[in-house]
């Protein structure tokens, strides 16, 4: 009987083979197979059987491997089948990803994995190892030469876990996929902590606490169709610009909400995603990793049909202050963007660091110099808008004039100052006693947009509901921008 | 007409947002001073510095933080911004101090002229139960056994009708009287059947003349909340609107009224009718008043306050047309007919672009909507030559109308002007209970509507799909490209689903929903909030609202909202097997149904509470919400306290 089903089996996966050097066009096979692979898995079920099955050989191994079109734009697939001993990799699995991963390199389109594996196949030994190893070096060595996208659909352990990390995004699946290092019973034997699968690595706390995942969704349809949708923003590899696709929003249309958006109280918080909704076209905005280090916002959007990346401190979330988390993760996208020829919005209303011995123990120093090194080092167009506070070292991190921005803005409202009024005038006025008269002197002095635009480090103060409109144009003047940093072997970011 | 107000003369708005967001009127009498000449100062409390009569004011004052007894309720503050500004008139504005007889008489006292009745007439009115009085002295019918004593034996129709609840009522309802105009007396007055609300508008001047410019009907309310009005009315003849009409002109003149006011009449089956109360202030819904006389009644309360006498006579009032008026609100229709909602407006555009439709607000695309103040966010007022004309007009400005980013009531409004009842004239004050007594759910979709909306849906969803594959100037698209002729799609709607076949020939799309073919052809241009679309040869204005990756699309089809989620077929076949996501037992935790403020928690962590027991007070724009248990069970935790400020959905108290 198991004989007869495991020879279907066979036959099955040949045939989704075939299938699969097109099924990521538009006719959605890949959730075809994936589904028939979970019921798969749940008719073969676990503990004898699958001992049993993992010594015999399957044709096509544990992984469905292929290319094919999103919207007619080419992507190579590799897909893991958990129900072909869990998924586990092996020697041949291994070179089955790498190549089409060494294809996809060498035409340029960017790869999607879809992980759904339990580890190495212990019974292969080191040969599984290297195997792992030999995907590594190809997710490094494609890194910053085409986007590769995984999306994490079932359990993804042990060695596994560091080829999503390794790639440019990583999505998850909302109670159904886990990743981690070791299971909740190592752990439980180690560390004696008890941990359930989904607290110790299931899509909430990735997406939440651990910022290993970039965004999580539904389930597998609704995962496999936000991938689709998603791919549209990417270029195909770094030789490529960022795709314009057909708008049907006007470039000049003015967005008079952003008129009254900024309170008149410095302190009083907004929602930087309604500045960034209001001039993306079409409001649409594919935020990155919206549930981690939520003082900074992270995602692409589209200018004119053009993709571009946005990046904006929250003031909503602690005031919008930089942080550890905030840094790395405004690092990492900034330097994707960089890496893939999209354009850089950056808005900016940031009061400073974030002080304190948990941020200083932690190094911050070390992680806002990411944020930093990523601005500086990006030879992409680079468009600002300073919508309120642009503070201290934090005004200089995000994408100022020094750094290469290419246009720097200023709403009215914006305020380019080393520190704010209350803490400027307790320094310079210690002990004084006519600090609330001079605290008023120095908002007129330095808390305000004048400062900056006579130096030339903003390029003008424009009206918030011409944000758009200006930036559409910009970017067109910017799309045939050339710069190159000096010839390096690679520079060498404060990791 | 003959203006002689100087150039130099200068009117002083006393105008909150509640005002400005009920800005309609203000927003018309600012545009009115303007016409004049009139210069205009506003005050504003912290919170509205950027609200639109602030900015359209030509100078403006801030009187104090938000707390409106702390601004506009604030005499003091706003009689020092007077003198600075040196401004020779106030405007009052709506709700406040409009009707504050104290404040009237302080600014008679520095000699500024008060637009709107003298002190004596807001004296006289302003109290409910002794402007019955004067009422009833001036041979004005009112409510029978009234006579200022409180009869207990009459079935009372309390602010709170709920005479098992009648402690508790009355608890709320002297709360909110306190809390909003610092009065705390309730009256209590006699139950009238099947009453409809029509309202005589008067307009007197200071030398003894008065008129009445017809009526307006308001019988469509909800807790006591006019929601849609219209002049004339449908019900009244010739006879009883002279009747009703000249007893309101006898009462202005017993008080020496001397302004635009407006005298409340309830009227039962029978056509008897009884006054109710005496506004002494130009009404939220005066515009439709004006669009059947063809007087504008802001510039007619100026020139009265001026001291010129009135221009017209009794019979050159006429009624020409008909005209309807919605008031569009910030708030939940499907929690008892609205309950407010805040947020920002991330999207807003009036219908203006249609003709013979007016629309006042005071408020703008990015506008806040707080919990402070009112809910209103305009008045729809749509005219006609006949009643049926001017309420096809208010269907299509109502399709027209873009409000994102608040809840509002649109849908309500939309299913009222088109109901039957409504459109055949039979009304009453009960009407929207009675015709909605589990509460109002929102538009039912017919079999035919139901078709109209799924193939819209599939039409959008093609279109949107067609364009994700059109990149421009990118060469690395295949060269064979092939454009799919023909869509198999699957359309959830309402726990419903339908197979539908689209085909695309240029703009029109041919789509087959459940084996009947409907025809829709549009624009199909994705960034815009209307979708103005042909169906059937019918054109309709729906909007999309939401349109994500995963097939979920939200529309607006005849006023209401519809998630509708299209999938290719091969998808919905496969979402079967997709694990189902258990959602929250919602008997045993009690979450804030509106934004507002916490006024009393009455449990604490270990109390046993009876099914429908009291839990706690929560109150937003005026309105006290008392949240009640909904099983019987002992309270688990308590997550919010008196005077704290909670969202909507946000966790109060969790039963065990």
């Amino acid at each position: 009987y198991t004989h007869i089903y495991t020879h279907r089996q066979s036959v099955a996966q040949s045939e989704v083979q075939e299938q699969s050097r097109r099924w990521y066009s538009v006719s959605h096979l890949s959730v075809q197979e994936r589904i028939d692979r979970k019921r798969n898995a749940a008719l073969i079920g676990g503990g004898q059987k699958r001992i049993d099955a993992q010594h015999k050989r399957f044709a096509g191994d544990s992984v469905v491997t292929g290319q094919g079109r999103i919207n007619g734009r080419l992507v190579y697939v590799f897909s893991q089948d958990f129900t072909v001993f869990g998924g586990s990799l092996s020697g041949a699995h291994a070179q089955k990803i790498c190549k089409i991963m060494d294809q996809a390199m060498m035409v340029g389109a960017p790869v999607i994995g879809l992980n759904d594996s339990g580890g190495a196949r212990i019974q292969e030994g080191v040969e599984s190892l290297a195997g792992y190893a030999d995907i590594f070096l190809r997710n490094v060595m494609a890194s910053g030469v085409v986007p590769q996208i995984s999306l994490i659909m079932g359990p993804c352990a042990g060695g596994a876990v560091y080829s999503p990390a390794l790639t440019d995004f990583t999505f998850m699946v909302k109670d159904t996929s886990y990743l981690f290092i070791t299971g909740p019973d190592v752990v439980k034997s180690v560390t004696n902590e008890d941990v359930t699968q989904e607290e110790l690595g299931g899509a909430k706390t990735h997406t939440a606490v651990s910022g290993v995942a970039h965004r999580a969704f539904e389930n597998d349809i609704d995962a496999l169709l936000n991938l689709r949708n998603f791919f549209n923003f990417l270029p195909l590899s770094n030789q490529d610009p960022a795709p314009v696709t057909e708008c049907h929003d006007p470039s000049d249309r003015l967005v008079p909400g952003l008129d009254t958006i900024v309170p008149f109280e410095t302190t009083k918080a907004y929602d930087m995603l309604d500045i960034i909704q209001g001039i993306a076209d079409e409001r649409e905005f594919f935020e990155i990793m919206p549930n981690y280090a939520k003082n900074i916002v992270v995602g692409f959007a589209r200018m004119n049909g053009r993709t571009v990346g946005i990046v904006g401190n929250q003031p909503k979330v602690a005031s919008g202050c930089l942080d550890i988390n905030s840094s790395v993760k405004g690092a990492r996208f900034v330097r994707f963007c960089d890496a893939f020829n999209i354009p850089i919005l950056t808005f900016v209303d940031v009061p400073g660091f974030l002080p304190g011995t948990s941020q200083e123990y932690g190094g911050i120093i070390r992680h806002g110099a990411k944020l930093l090194f990523a601005f500086a080092e990006a030879t992409v167009p680079k468009i600002t808008i300073i919508t309120r506070k642009a503070y201290g070292g934090a005004y200089d991190v995000m994408s100022s004039k020094h750094l290469r921005g290419d246009v720097n803005y200023a709403w009215p409202s914006a305020e380019v100052a080393v520190m704010g009024a209350k803490g400027a005038v307790q320094i310079i006025f210690r002990g004084k006693s006519n600090q609330a008269e001079q605290e008023a002197e120095y908002v007129e002095k330095f808390a305000n947009p004048f400062p900056a635009a006579v130096r030339g480090f903003v390029d003008d103060i424009i009206v918030p509901s011409t944000t758009r409109k200006r930036i559409c144009r910009d970017l067109e003047v910017l799309a045939s921008k050339k710069q190159t940093n000096p010839w390096k072997k690679h520079a060498n970011i404060p990791l | 007409v003959n203006m002689n107000l100087s150039n130099t003369e200068c009117i002083f708005f006393v105008a909150s947002r509640l005002i400005t967001r009920l800005l309609h009127c203000l927003w018309q009498v600012m545009k009115t001073c303007k016409k004049m000449g009139i210069k205009t100062v506003a005050v504003h409390s912290d919170v509205d510095a950027s609200a639109v009569h602030v900015k359209m004011a030509d100078e403006a004052v801030c009187v104090g933080p938000a707390p409106t007894n702390k601004s506009y309720l604030n005499m003091d503050a706003i009689m020092d911004a007077i003198r600075k500004t040196g401004s020779q008139a106030v405007h009052p504005g709506y709700g406040f101090l409009s009707e504050n007889k104290e404040f009237a008489k302080r600014l008679a006292a520095e000699d500024v002229v008060f637009i709107g009745p003298d002190t004596h007439a807001i004296h006289a009115m302003g109290d409910k139960i002794e402007s019955k009085l004067l009422a009833k002295a001036a041979n004005v019918n009112v409510i029978p056994g009234f006579d200022g004593v409180v009869e207990v034996s009459y079935t009372v129709n309390m602010v709170v009708l709920a005479t098992t609840f009648c402690k508790e009522g009355f608890r709320l309802s002297s709360q909110e009287a306190a809390s909003s105009f610092g009065d705390d007396r309730l009256l209590i007055e006699k139950f009238v059947d099947n009453p409809r609300h029509i309202e005589i508008q008067v307009l007197a001047d200071k030398h003894g003349n008065a008129l009445w410019l017809n009526e307006r009907e308001c019988s469509i309310q909800r807790r006591n909340q006019k929601v849609v009005e219209e002049a004339p009315s449908t019900f009244l003849d010739p006879e009883t609107r002279r009747a009703m009409g000249e007893q309101a002109v006898q009462l202005a003149k017993a008080v020496q009224y001397s302004s635009a006011g407006t005298v409340e009449f309830l009227v039962d089956s029978n056509k008897n009718f009884y006054f109710l109360e005496m506004n002494t202030r130009l009404q939220v819904e005066h515009p439709i008043t004006e669009c059947i006389t063809g007087l504008d009644l802001v510039q007619q309360m100026i020139r009265v306050a001026k001291g010129f006498p009135l221009l017209h006579k009794q019979e050159d009032i006429p009624i020409n047309g008909w005209a309807i008026e919605s008031r569009v609100y910030a708030e939940d229709p499907y929690k008892s007919f609205g309950l407010p909602s805040i947020g920002r407006l991330s999207q807003y555009q009036e219908p203006i672009h249609l003709p013979k439709v007016r629309v006042d607000s005071g408020i703008q695309e990015g506008s806040d909507i707080s919990i402070y103040y009112d809910p209103m966010i305009s008045k729809l007022v749509t005219y006609g030559a006949t009643r049926a004309e001017a309420l096809q007009r208010m269907e299509a400005a109502l399709d027209n109308y873009v409000i994102r980013g608040v809840t509002h009531n649109i849908p309500l409004l939309r299913e009222i002007i088109t109901h039957p009842r409504f459109i055949s004239g039979d009304i009453t004050t009960n009407f929207l209970p009675e015709e909605y007594p589990e509460g109002f759910k929102g538009h039912q979709l017919t079999s035919e509507g139901r078709r109209e909306l799924v193939a819209t849906a599939a039409a959008l969803y093609v279109s949107a799909q067609l364009r994700s594959q059109r990149f421009l100037g990118n060469l690395r698209v295949s060269t064979t490209p092939q454009e799919q002729r023909q869509w198999e799609l699957c359309v959830e709607l309402e726990k419903g689903s339908h197979t539908v076949a689209v085909s695309r020939s240029g703009s029109t799309f041919t789509v087959e929903v459940d084996g009947v073919t409907v025809e829709v052809s549009g624009e199909w241009n994705l960034a815009s909030a209307l979708l103005p679309v042909t169906i059937n040869r019918t054109p309709r204005v729906l909007q999309c609202l939401s349109r994500d990756a995963g097939g979920d699309i939200t529309l607006q089809y005849l006023g209401t909202q519809f998630k509708v989620r299209v999938l290719s077929q091969l998808v919905s076949t496969l979402s079967a097997h997709m694990p189902e996501k258990v959602p929250e037992d919602t008997s045993s935790i009690l979450r804030s149904p509106m934004p507002g403020s916490v006024v009393a928690v009455s449990v604490k962590p270990g109390d046993v509470v009876a099914e429908g027991q009291e839990i706690c007070v929560i109150e937003a724009m005026k309105m006290q919400n008392s949240l009640i248990a909904a099983k019987a069970a002992k309270v688990k935790s308590v997550h919010c306290k008196a005077g704290e400020t909670v969202g909507e959905g946000d966790l109060l108290v969790q039963l065990e």
